[in-house]
């Protein structure tokens, strides 16, 4: 909190001519054109469970806010409601994947990430145990402030050894990614987008598919070549549907697995001479994909002009979630502009 | 209950628990430190936990039908390596690489290093919780086995074993037993001066827990309340809270104040072995 928005508090405001609502915190993710899956988590659960008797659920009050409800509904004994106690949530499917069972724990980015961490750390990845610990609301997914905003989830668990990461950027990539970390043997913190998700890669790319720790390209691009993650590939896209009525042709390579990151293909890919190479990220510029590649690239001798899009180091404003991307440079338009800026 | 390999002599639980804190002290003077106050007062309950007890097999730690011992006290390793050599779990002859490079018994309890350590303690406060995590997959999988979590009387001041106390009766883990060592001692002092300083039984039997409180060095009372928490005939979770005396067995160190992480001289090891075997049970 800085002194300035201290004072801010005390500065009376006048209600706007046009009115826009903050998003409920549990909304789903708006995405304009696109097809949505509901709950896609939840039914992918379910399936995959119905073929393997060692999944089980738990959640910390949170099941209907990261789409579990629909696995407890489906399968209620293989279902634990742990009550508003994450370290337990943690702790219990820490000691169900030490008797064989592979736990799906959910709860809110926050949540998992700091209140939780001690937990993760100790119980889970430094026993290298299979728990899949799935969260709602990444980065900035709701206008509810820095309570609910997971900007920095990335950082926290990229430090973390043993631990696989995984920011998925829709309903399919989130339905694929269920069966395949289910059979992976270790811990996975994967992000999660919950609700009406839109379907969007295999608009972009029909034979898309998500694969366990591996970059993919989604366009063909010779000017720019975005590396992007989670719900920023949806915009990067975007952004280069319109780049490309200003005859600035954008590549996208989607990067769904943040660790253990597909060095390869990003090596590769960004070797390709003379595009500028921009990340996205709907997380702290600190920390997260950004970097990551930075660091990847840099020690490999690969160093193509280099811009980053995400999150700033700041504590984040609350209010309607479209102000919010516009104002931080998530959005489509800003994604757009700022690429045509760094040209 | 208690299974033993049969190339361990039958020995009484007095004289089990005079090997445990021999074994204890032998490991303390080859690194000239560890919380041996802790171990010397544990030994008892550790002694009438492995050897009246628990059920598992000396020659195969991983058993699945094992009675599952949780040490969420890491700093407490002296004295469950002392009980892992004593049951044959752990080979007796490592006994001096204790707390050394490329040892399989370094200071602070770790699963991946020790046959017979179940988690990794140390974070205080999370053993409870991965007890509550066990318990019901032990259910799942229809399993009579029980799972004892062995915590200290600090936990007490961790949220989180009030998360995995409350979680336990929910889920009705009855077959969970916390072992709790009350020796009113930790890092800057008394724990009676610290967060642990209303009735502890009360606050286990508010919580919906089957709770006990004995003399955790009176051997007998300590057998009794084991047998107890087992058999308990309802479907609630169970706590024996232990009384313990820091350094028990060794009366001049009992004596020290200041016994969290009890300072022994360089000298004063063959001391304390010498006044132990004064007090060899027959």
């Amino acid at each position: 909190m800085t002194l300035n928005s201290l004072a801010r508090k005390y500065e009376p405001r006048k209600v706007p001519e046009t009115k826009v609502a903050t998003s409920a915190m549990i909304a789903s993710l708006a995405a304009e054109g696109y097809d949505t899956v509901a709950a896609p988590f939840g039914h992918a659960l379910v399936d995959c469970a119905r073929k393997d008797e060692r999944i089980v659920g738990l959640s910390a009050d949170l099941s209907k806010y990261t789409d579990l409800h629909i696995f407890a509904q489906a399968m209620p004994d293989r279902f634990y409601q742990m009550g508003m106690a994450e370290q337990v949530l943690i702790s219990a499917a820490a000691g169900l994947a030490r008797e064989g069972f592979i736990p799906f724990a959910t709860t809110y980015a926050v949540f998992a990430s700091r209140r939780a961490y001690d937990f993760i750390a100790m119980a889970i990845a430094e026993e290298n145990l299979p728990a899949k610990i799935i969260c709602a609301l990444p980065g900035l997914t709701t206008g509810y402030g820095p309570s609910h905003q997971a900007t920095e989830d990335l950082a926290i668990f990229r430090g973390l050894p043993n631990m696989t990461i995984i920011d998925p950027c829709d309903a399919d990539d989130i339905a694929d990614m269920v069966p395949q970390i289910a059979a992976h043997p270790g811990p996975v913190y994967a992000r999660l987008l919950r609700g009406k998700v839109p379907s969007v890669l295999r608009r972009h790319k029909p034979d898309y598919r998500f694969q366990l720790g591996r970059a993919q390209m989604i366009r063909d691009g010779r000017d720019v070549l975005v590396i992007s993650t989670g719900l920023m590939t949806m915009r990067a896209l975007d952004a280069a549907t319109a780049l490309a009525g200003d005859k600035v042709d954008v590549g996208v390579l989607h990067v769904p697995t943040i660790k253990p990151l597909d060095v390869e293909t990003i090596a590769a890919e960004a070797a390709k001479g003379g595009r500028l190479v921009v990340t996205a990220e709907n997380h702290t510029v600190i920390g997260g994909l950004g970097e990551a590649v930075a660091g990847a690239l840099l020690t490999r001798g690969i160093a193509p002009r280099f811009r980053m899009i995400g999150l700033p180091d700041e504590f984040l404003e609350a209010g309607a979630l479209p102000t919010l991307h516009d104002m931080y440079g998530l959005s489509v338009n800003k994604v757009a502009e700022r690429i045509r800026g760094w040209l | 209950m208690t299974t033993q390999a049969g190339r361990i002599p039958n020995l009484s639980l007095a004289q089990r628990a005079w090997n445990i804190r021999r074994k204890a002290l032998l490991m303390g003077e080859v690194q000239g430190q560890g919380y041996i106050g802790q171990a010397l007062g544990i030994a008892d309950v550790l002694a009438a936990a492995y050897f009246h007890a628990l059920d598992y097999r000396p020659e195969d730690p991983e058993w699945e039908g094992r009675d599952r011992f949780l040490l969420s006290i890491g700093h407490y390793a002296i004295a469950l390596y002392a009980v892992l050599m004593e049951a044959g779990i752990l080979p007796e002859n490592e006994l001096e690489t204790y707390g050394m490079d490329d040892s399989r018994m370094p200071m602070s309890g770790m699963a991946s290093y020790t046959p017979g350590m179940e988690i990794t303690g140390g974070s205080l406060g999370q053993g409870l919780g991965i007890a509550v995590g066990m318990a019901m997959g032990l259910k799942r999988k229809r399993s009579p086995a029980f799972v004892y979590n062995l915590m200290s009387d600090g936990e007490l001041g961790e949220g989180s074993t009030w998360e995995a106390a409350m979680s336990a009766v929910q889920h009705r883990l009855d077959n969970l037993i916390c072992l709790v060592d009350f020796n009113d001692q930790q890092a800057d002092g008394k724990s009676t001066a610290a967060l642990a300083t209303g009735d502890e039984r009360a606050k286990w039997e508010a919580f919906g827990w089957h709770a006990q409180r004995v003399n955790g060095n009176d051997l007998p009372a300590v057998v009794a309340a084991l047998d107890a928490a087992r058999n308990a005939p309802d479907t609630q979770p169970r706590v024996i809270i232990f009384d313990t005396t820091m350094c028990k067995g060794v009366p001049f160190l009992e004596a020290r104040e200041i016994t969290h992480f009890v300072r022994v001289e360089p000298d004063e090891w063959g001391r304390a072995l010498a006044v132990l075997e004064e007090g060899y049970p027959q």
